[in-house]
């Protein structure tokens, strides 16, 4: 009897992992057209990248209220905003997390931490966990800096290369990769890579 | 066809491990850890490359990352189930230099973690991350297992069933 549970147990621990393994390597990549979404800001105002009619492009990251190193970052993402969106690129911050595998993580929490970090930019709720899985969004905080014009992903990656410590910061990525658009030239580096939290769904 | 065949394949052989149940009672530490070995990168790479007769399970986890808590005692439970088939489990914490004291050694004390705990502590993530595997987002929880002859990398989370199941993978001549 017992072995007949296991057997039972085990075969839907297989059709589980099996029909559900999803993977975000089929998420955007550098040079990839994206689609507009519309997603709800801590405001209650929806927001779409269309409604931004003079912008030359947005610096899209996905980023949360209780990943440390998103929480981390938050001071460098609002400075990113200050130094770029009077250039024509804005920030726009994306929750991925579905607040019920990630408590803290849900709308009103956001409001709160908008309001405590005083956050200029919009910071959108991904409810249902759909726009994430497009971008191929891994973690949080995950940068994808894209054109207006052509809706083209020009950048994939951290914000610059020190993610946990702001005070060794060497590199600035995205903002090398927002002034090499402005001056129209050629991104040096198109990805990077950082430590993050996984994005949390249920 | 071929795909459908080798997924029956895999459900057999997968029913074949599970049936296998290991009741191997590693005797529990007592002591009290004080304080971690920090290495960058360059230190923690030759433990990435061994070229023993070990089968090495690295996992990548933080104290602050709910997901790797969650499975950290499948970790534990597999380095315990197979420490006599030359299985190690080494568990690399991004945790913050700064909460090392605070946070991951307490960590360690309550929950009686009986593998080798280091801390990575290493800037230009955007180098390592890479030359641990290219497919690496950077996202944790993430494992890497590993033997001299084959090495395979997950930017996933684990169920036990699922970690005995890879690791069998190695354990297989």
């Amino acid at each position: 009897m017992k072995t007949i549970q296991k057997i039972v147990l085990c075969s839907v621990v297989f059709l589980i992992t099996t029909a559900f393994t999803t993977s975000t390597e089929n998420g955007y990549k550098v040079g990839d057209a994206i689609e507009d979404f519309s997603l709800k800001n801590v405001d209650g105002k929806m927001v779409s990248l269309s409604d931004y009619k003079k912008a030359k492009g947005f610096i899209i990251i996905f980023t949360c209220n209780m990943c440390p190193y998103s929480v981390a970052n938050e001071d460098r993402i609002n400075a990113l905003d200050a130094k770029y969106k009077s250039k024509g690129y804005p920030v726009i911050a994306i929750n991925p997390n579905d607040p019920k595998a990630s408590k803290g993580d849900g709308f009103e929490d956001m409001i709160v931490r908008a309001k405590e970090k005083s956050f200029s930019f919009p910071y959108l709720f991904d409810e249902g966990q759909k726009v994430y899985p497009k971008f191929g969004a891994s973690k949080t905080p995950h940068v994808f800096i894209v054109t207006k014009k052509e809706m083209k992903v020009k950048y994939i990656g951290a914000i610059d290369n020190s993610s946990k410590n702001p005070d060794a910061v060497t590199e600035k990525y995205v903002e090398n990769a927002v002034d090499a658009l402005l001056a129209g030239k050629k991104i040096e580096k198109t990805e990077t890579r950082a430590i993050g939290c996984t994005i949390k769904v249920l | 066809m071929n795909h459908k065949n080798l997924l029956i394949l895999l459900f057999i052989a997968f029913l074949i491990s599970c049936n296998k149940e290991k009741s191997t009672t590693a005797e529990v530490k007592k002591i009290t850890v004080t304080t971690i070995k920090t290495v960058n990168y360059k230190q923690l790479q030759p433990l990435l490359e061994k070229k023993d007769d070990t089968i090495y399970v690295i996992n990548f986890w933080a104290t602050w990352c709910a997901p790797c808590v969650k499975e950290l005692p499948y970790f534990e439970k597999l380095g315990a189930a197979y420490s006599s088939r030359n299985v190690k489990v080494l568990l690399v914490s991004l945790d913050f230099p700064k909460q090392v004291k605070s946070k991951l050694i307490p960590f360690i004390n309550d929950h009686k973690i009986q593998s080798e705990v280091v801390l990575l502590d290493d800037v230009n993530e955007d180098i390592w991350i890479q030359a641990i595997d290219k497919t690496w987002s950077g996202a944790l929880p993430a494992t890497l297992i590993y033997n001299k002859n084959k090495r395979k990398f997950y930017e996933q989370t684990f169920d036990y069933e699922t970690l005995e199941n890879e690791l069998n993978q190695f354990l297989k001549p």
